[in-house]
């Protein structure tokens, strides 16, 4: 008999062909670790000031959500520092077992794309664009970036886009949902030409702060609430982009939604072409029924996945949605992650999990 | 049933579990106020390794507004998703005839007992130091 004394955490079960994980949290050990990226002027700022970010009071961001910083209890490093600081420690516990062949990072720490202070803002996202590439890019083959860019400074987030896209291994831009605006308005539009430009998709995750409520009926009790209700900025974001017209304009600007779920796509895709065809006039320069850039301008990544209780369900799912707009994601070391093995609550052929595993998304991000 | 010495009652200390390797299979040995329970050291939602999970109590409330925690120590949350397990039974809080983790049979002797009653030819001499957890699988 065995005696482990401190078991090995994770599944060690391979996923046969390898897969492409396109939602992966990298964090900085602490406080200090963006400081080697930051200009002292901005460090200072930090220490004296910290983050402007629109929710009330500095230091109230609500964790522990259901875990201490929302993660995995397992996936704390022995090494010390919070899940997703430890290259090493993700190796052992997620890439390799689960033979992640790719893995997308994106960094929320700091909630860049909400920072009010814009000076910082910009300056907090370069330097986790450097912190990416030297501290996890460069050291493991496998991993991509997000190119963190300051959304309400368009200008500066167009300076930050054409200094890092050079380096493929940036993979795609981050804008954060809740934002200042909806997404579709004007203002943002040099962001999109630039990802259109250097043919990088948008990736638009979900944040649990973001200084508007995150239902459209105020702000939830329960954490619980507010978990599922990260899934109502989806609409919210596809129709402003589809309706104020960004993709008439940029045709080929590629979105995904990150931890948005995929299930409500259907029915809010009918609703939307149902009211053009009764108001296109308001919206002419739409040359064709929302659906027509809902299927060839998104794509969504999997988790958390919709669980439906009927066997068939999800499947007819993943054919109204598109199975090639489906892009396998864990969320580790994010308490709600999904083990590629068991997370699909419908048996898949080999094709259909190679597809959404792994295929889609090479193709999606050009690997 | 062989029965797997598991630790000394000592080892194991209230709130806390021994995770150990039985033919194969990971068991996790939970002590529950002085009782010890053993579970197979996986989550039946996406398998996440239980010995990891946080020892709870269970939140009661008859109507919204009131609250009573109950049963403090007797249940298990998952480290993954939060899955609520009784650690007496092994059984989902939420959905307890669909969702459970196998559970194994666990008792305290002092070890004598069990090497008389395993009839070794060869026998050594025992020393029986403290009460010794056993799982039964
Ligand atoms: S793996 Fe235990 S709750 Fe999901």
């Amino acid at each position: 008999m065995t005696v482990i004394e401190s078991p090995q955490a994770g599944v060690a079960k391979k996923a046969d062909a390898g897969i492409i994980d396109c939602d992966i949290h990298p964090l900085p050990k602490n406080g200090k670790s963006l400081y080697p990226f930051l200009p002292k002027r901005w460090q200072e700022h930090s220490e004296q000031f910290g983050g402007h970010l629109r929710q009330p009071f500095i230091n109230t961001t609500q964790y522990p959500r259901s875990a201490p910083l929302i993660c995995r209890r397992d996936a704390w490093p022995p090494s010390g520092g919070p899940p997703g600081s430890d290259l090493d420690f993700m190796r052992e516990q997620h890439l390799d077992p689960f033979n992640v062949i790719n893995g997308i990072l994106i960094p929320l720490f700091g909630n860049v794309g909400s920072e009010r202070n814009l000076g910082y803002a910009q300056a907090l996202a370069m330097a986790h664009n450097d912190w990416q590439v030297a501290e996890w890019l460069d050291k493991d083959a496998r991993l991509r970036g997000t190119l963190v860019v300051s959304q309400d400074d368009p200008v500066a987030a167009v300076k930050e886009i054409e200094r890092c896209a050079r380096d493929r291994r940036f993979v795609q831009i981050m804008l954060a949902p809740r934002s200042s605006e909806p997404l579709g308005r004007q203002r943002y539009w040099p962001i999109y030409e630039a990802a259109e430009a250097h043919n990088l998709p948008l990736g638009i995750h979900s944040y649990g702060v973001g200084g508007h409520a995150s239902t459209g009926g105020g702000w939830p009790s329960f954490y619980m609430e507010e978990h599922y209700a990260t899934t109502m900025g989806g609409p919210a974001t596809m129709s402003s982009l589809v309706l104020e017209g960004v993709f008439e304009r940029f045709s080929k600007l590629r979105v995904v939604l990150v931890e948005i779920g995929f299930a409500w796509v259907p029915s809010f895709v009918w609703r939307m072409d149902r009211l053009w065809e009764r108001m296109r006039s308001e919206v002419p320069h739409l040359d064709h029924p929302p659906s027509y850039y809902v299927k060839r301008n998104f794509w969504y990544t999997t988790q958390p996945m919709e669980e439906p209780g009927g066997s068939d369900d999800l499947r007819r799912t993943f054919d109204w949605v598109g199975w090639d707009r489906l892009l396998f994601s864990t969320d580790y070391p994010h308490w709600d992650q999904d083990d590629p093995a068991y997370a699909f609550s419908i048996k898949l052929t080999p094709a259909e999990r190679r597809q959404i595993c792994r295929d889609n998304a090479e193709q999606f991000y050009r690997f | 049933m062989p029965k797997h010495r598991i630790a000394y009652v000592k080892e194991i200390p209230p709130g806390s579990n021994k995770v150990v390797n039985i033919r194969g299979r990971e068991i996790c040995v939970f002590n529950v106020g002085g009782d010890f329970f053993a579970l197979l050291n996986r989550c039946p939602h996406e398998g996440a390794k239980l010995s990891r999970g946080v020892v709870v109590g269970l939140p009661e409330s008859k109507a919204p507004g009131c609250y009573k925690l109950s049963r403090p120590g007797e249940m298990l949350r998952c480290p993954w998703h939060g899955w609520e397990f009784d650690l007496k039974t092994g059984k989902s809080h939420c959905d307890p005839e669909r969702m459970f983790t196998k559970q194994y049979k666990t008792c305290v002797e002092n070890e004598t007992a069990v090497a008389e009653r395993e009839l070794q030819a060869e026998t050594f001499p025992v020393v029986v130091e403290e009460a010794t957890v056993f799982v039964e699988m």
